[in-house]
Formats: C-alpha cells, structure tokens, sequence
C-alpha cells in the first residue's frame, strides 16, 4: 500500500473495504459470545413461568432448535437488513428499541462530547503554552482526576451538589412528565422534537435535564482531550514554520492561536473517534447514574431479565457503532489532514 | 527481577515519589483488607447486634464512623471489607489474564503464519468493543453457571484484559524470534515448545508488571462499575463499593450524603494510589523513560589511609 498514489478515493475505498471483515468478525464473536455458549435463552428469560412444551414451542418460533450454522448464516442476514431480532421476554423488536431509546443516547453522548471539547481544547492550549507553570500542573492534576473518578461518582457527587445549592434543578430521567406528555414523538430525539414543535418550554426542560449527566460524561472525556492538545501543542511550538510566523513579527498571541493550535488539532480528530468506546461503556453508566431513558437504561433492563436476543441485539449494535464511527473519523483525518492517506 | 529492582532504586525525580506514595496507600489498603475481621467493628452482611437492628440510614457518629445506610449496614465495616474484595478481584482478574494472555501471546507470535493472523484479527476485534460492555456480556454469560461472586466478577474483568496481555507479549515475542539467542537454540536443535518456554518467555514477559499495576487501577473501576449496574458482586456474597454507591443512588437524589461519599473516596483512593503505582513503576523500569540518580563515587583519600596505617 506505501507504494499508493495517495488519491482520496482510493484511501477510501481501501477503508471501506476493510470494514466488511472488521464487521464479520465482531459479528462472530458476539455470537459465539451468546449463542455457542452454554446456556438456553428461552428457559433463562422465560424458565419457570412455563411449562416444557410452551418452551420447545418458544423454541422453535424463534429458531433456536435449528443446527447453529443455520441459526449463524441467519443472523449475519439479518444484521445486514438492520434486523436485530425481536426480544424474549416482551417480544418487542430490538430495532424499535434502538428507533424509540436511541435519541437519548444520543443527545447525551453529543452533548457530552460538546462539554469536553469546551472544557478540554482552552485548558489544554493553556497548559501547552505555558508548559511546566503551576498552572500546566494544576491543569494537569485537574485531568488525571477527571479521568481516574469513577463517571457514576462524579455524577452522584453533582447530584449532591445541585440539591444542596439549587433545590429544584432536575437531576434524573430527560425531561419533566409534563414535557413527555407534551411532545409528540416523532423523530423519536425529545429536543429535536420540541424544537420542531416550537415548544419553548419544553425545549428549555429538556436542556436543563441533560446539562448534569452531559457535565459528567464530558468531564471523563475532557481529561483525554486536554493531554492530548497540552502535548500536541508543545510539539507545535518547535516546529518550523512557528519559527517562521515569529520571525515574522507575529504576536505571540496569534502565533499560539492561528499557527501552533490549529496544527495540533488534527489529531485530536483521530483520538476523539477512538473514544467511542470509552463514551459508550460511560454512556452505560452515566445513564443507571441520572435514570436517562437511553440504549443503556435497556440494555441493563435486558440483562437483568436474562434476555439473550435482547441482549445479543443490543450488542451488536454497539459494535455496529463502533466500526462505523472509526471508519468516519478515518476518513475524516483524511480530509483534513494529506499526511494520513496512503 | 534483580535488575528490575535496582533499576527502581538507581531513579532520581518525581517518579520516584510518585511510586513511593502509591505504593504506601496501596498497602493501607491491603493492611485493612487482611485485618478486616479484626478492624471492621461488624460482619460486612450484619445488620443486626444483640437481636436489635442497626438504625438505618444513621449519620455518621461515634459508634457508627462512617453512618449507616438503607440496608441497615455500617458502612464502616462495608468500606474495610470492600478493600478485601476489591483485592480478591484484582489479583485473581490479574493472574488469570496473564495465565492466558501471555502463552497466548507467544504462541502466536512465535508460530506466525495464518494462525498468528487470525488471532491478531479477533483479538483487534474484541479490543474495540467497550470494555464495559464486554465484561457486563461476560457477567451476563458467567451468573447462571457462576452465580454473583467473586470468581465470576473476576472472569468477567480478565475477559476485557487477555486482549491487551495478549498484544504485548505477541509484539515483543514478533522482534525477539529473530534475535540471536533464539537463532542459536534453534541451531542447538531446541524444539519450539522449548524456545518458547526456557527462550522467549523471560525476555518477554518485561513488559507484563508494569501492565500489570496500570491493569489493576483500571480492573477496579470496571468491577465497581459492573457492581455499580448491579452485574457485579451480589451484597449477600461480600461487600463491594460500586453494588454500595448505587443504591445510594435514591439517598442522593434526596440529599443524603454518607452513603455515597465513604465507599466512592475508598474507590478513588485506590484508584489514584494504584495508578500512581503503575505510572511510577512505568517511568522508573522503563529505561527509555527513567532519569538515572548520579550515585556519588567515593575515592579512597590516600593520606587518610597512610595516616590510619601509622
């Protein structure tokens, strides 16, 4: 591939192609994951409720008394269809669930994402320009402890906080009832929805809701965030043309503004989309912390009920994500930045 | 292991302090996480004294340091024998994944080809899952046969380590293969059970300790996040802090402060110590990181010692 003319579309395509195999392997391992292992799904979800012929009969009407390598090839089609499977315990689609909670989740990892980036990029500029100050080292005290504290302690402690200080404040779920009963759900994203609407208040309700478990989810971020640029701007300041742009006669101010920051970004693009894990696992946890009616919220409601087509559903979303958001910040490093096609 | 040692020794600066101070909180921890029986003032699943209830949710006081909390514990004897779980689970989480990871990794390594291939693939794949989501499949997997202990909390942790033990070791053993050592056993007709065991083994597994600390930090949040959701450790089986702070949950929610505060700053303590103890172990074992401390070199002044043998 060194040999490559380096051209866009083919870094792309090449990208592309090997999503395909990524994809298949995940794909097997969370069904070798649930489904090979010992272990039967009618029985633990539904076990005990019914009698042995409603289980075999259960059995069958989802296909599991079929041989594993038919059961296997099924499944990969039908996750090709975004067909995730319907669950055990409530029958209910998975994909609904995903249509239905996913809003949530998202609105909170974007929001999330949103805080780390207004927390992380200035204090990491700062302590990048003024490198080895006791401001350099309490901000990076300040980033060490943001990402050692458990996110769900964090969040208590906030919820501590804004009780004690602002009685009223919301510290769980997304919205008031009165919000919910509100809205109509169309796109299924509450905000959206009531901006649509045109809904004020609701609109208002909803953002004072996300404003704690977005802090929180964000502050685990920014610590990432902030060590990244804190080094990428020491870097910068050496290079070349930060030399140039002050021989010039540029103020410090802009030299550090326009010329050293903004070449220490590009990696941070490619950093951000290996935090989707990471912002997944805190997303689980953030939602359990402020009872956010999000993808987490069920996937917990699932694996409690012992659910394993829920839960395998679920799964394989998340690992849909996954693969798919790398794929995009690849490709989106590459716009930005020539260095990184091949 | 003796030079490893020395090389912690012969280090000048911060990390040294770094380590030092890691290690002493870390081993508060394990002082209490031994003494438990004799340091926690109850059972860590008592509820009861002479017949009578403990008060529930009790702030804290004389008799009840930390308070109490919903559940009529005293989350003073919850903290001390939380440390002892949270030692058990470490350990053991650690162990196993190193067990498996690190053959693992030679193997693989070592025999190349299509079978190295296919692991490294699966491997990737499995390491870009969310950690958390991959333990919590795993405790989802491991509660029938297993049930909510310790074992299984453990299993369900080391399932998001093998991964990175595994990409270590593979890596390392990939550049030693073609070292000489190795070409000159393989001339002295060793088998490739024999390099891999008595050859590649102790010059691989360098890198392992101080993953191993970083490992430990990160493998206690995962356990307290797991509990935290309710896939950890059940409260009848030992006490854990994560299982602890979330039903304290509705305690905040109302304004209640001491259930959650004790048992979360235990957690950030031996968060922070054993991170400490790994970034530490990492600047000072690591040679392309450590600053060395300049010994001083003593002559022996030779009048003194003509003067001594007067």
């Amino acid at each position: 591939m060194s040999s490559a003319s380096g051209s866009l579309p083919r870094y792309i395509l090449v990208r592309l192609a090997l999503v395909l195999p990524m994809m298949w392997v995940l794909l097997t391992v969370v069904f070798i994951l649930l489904r090979v292992a010992p272990g039967d799904p009618v029985s633990a979800a539904v076990g005990g409720k019914l009698n042995q012929e409603a289980l075999d009969a259960r059995r069958a009407t989802l296909g599991l008394d079929r041989p594993l390598i038919t059961q296997y090839l099924d499944y990969l089609g039908n996750v090709a269809h975004l067909d995730f499977g319907k669950t055990i315990s409530d029958n209910r689609p998975v994909l609904d669930i995903i249509k239905d909670q996913g809003g949530a989740t998202l609105t909170l990892t974007l929001g999330a994402f949103l805080v780390a980036m207004v927390i992380g990029l200035p204090l990491g500029r700062l302590a990048g320009r003024y490198r080895d100050t006791s401001a350099d080292a309490a901000i990076r005290v300040f980033g060490v402890v943001t990402y050692a504290a458990p996110i769900f302690w964090t969040g208590i402690m906030f919820v501590l906080l804004v009780v004690k200080l602002f009685p009223g404040w919301p510290t769980n779920d997304i919205a008031s009832v009165v919000t919910k009963f509100e809205v109509t759900p169309k796109s299924h994203i509450l905000l959206f929805d009531a901006a649509l609407e045109g809904n004020g208040s609701a609109v208002s309700d909803i953002l004072k809701h996300h404003v704690l478990p977005c802090l929180t989810l964000g502050l685990l971020l920014s610590g990432v965030i902030i060590r990244l640029v804190r080094i990428n701007v020491i870097q910068a300041m050496k290079g070349d043309y930060v030399e140039a742009a002050r021989a010039r006669g540029i103020s410090e101010r802009r030299v550090v503004r326009y010329h050293a920051f903004r070449n220490a970004l590009v990696p941070v693009i490619t950093v951000i989309g290996l935090q989707v894990a990471i912002t997944l696992s805190g997303a689980l946890v953030t939602e359990r912390t402020f009872n956010w009616p999000g993808l987490g919220t069920e996937l917990i409601q699932y694996v409690t009920a012992r659910d394993y087509i829920a839960v395998q559903g679920l799964v394989t979303f998340f690992a849909l994500i996954v693969v798919v958001v790398s794929v995009f910040v690849d490709i989106l490093t590459a716009l930005v930045d020539p260095r990184v096609r091949y | 292991m003796g030079s490893f040692f020395r090389g912690i020794w012969n280090t000048k600066g911060q990390a040294r302090w770094i380590l030092l101070v890691g290690v002493v909180i870390t081993l508060v921890f394990i002082v209490f996480a031994v003494l438990a029986p004799w340091v926690a003032p109850y059972d860590f699943n008592q509820t009861k004294l002479d017949g009578a209830k403990l008060p529930k949710l009790a702030p804290p006081s004389g008799t009840y340091w930390f308070g109490t909390n919903d559940q009529f514990y005293d989350i003073y004897s919850r903290v001390v024998w939380g440390a002892r779980t949270a030692l058990e689970v470490i350990v053991l989480s650690l162990v196993i994944s190193i067990v498996i990871g690190v053959p693992l990794g030679i193997a693989s390594g070592f025999i190349g080809g299509w079978f190295d291939r296919i692991l490294v693939f699966v491997n990737d794949a499995i390491y870009s899952l969310p950690s958390l989501l991959l333990a919590i499949v795993f405790s989802f997997l491991l509660r029938g046969p297993l049930g909510g202990g310790v074992t299984a909390a453990a299993l369900s942790i080391t399932a998001v380590y093998i991964p990175q033990y595994f990409r270590v070791v593979r890596n390392t053993t990939v550049s030693a293969r073609e070292a000489t050592y190795v070409e000159a056993a393989r001339a002295l007709g060793a088998k490739p059970f024999t390099i891999m065991r008595k050859y590649l083994f102790g010059n691989v597994v360098q890198s392992v300790p101080v993953l191993g600390t970083l490992n430990a930090a990160d493998a206690l949040g995962t356990l307290a996040a797991l509990g935290f959701l309710g896939f950890g450790i059940q409260p009848n089986e030992a006490s854990e802090w994560g299982y602890d702070l979330s039903r304290a949950l509705d305690d905040a929610q109302a304004g209640t402060w001491w259930p959650t505060l004790f048992p979360g700053l235990a957690l950030i303590l031996l968060i922070t110590a054993l991170t400490l103890v790994g970034e530490g172990l990492n600047e000072t074992a690591n040679p392309a990181l450590r600053r060395r401390r300049l010994r001083p070199v003593v002559f022996p002044r030779r009048e003194q010692d003509e003067e001594r043998t007067r």
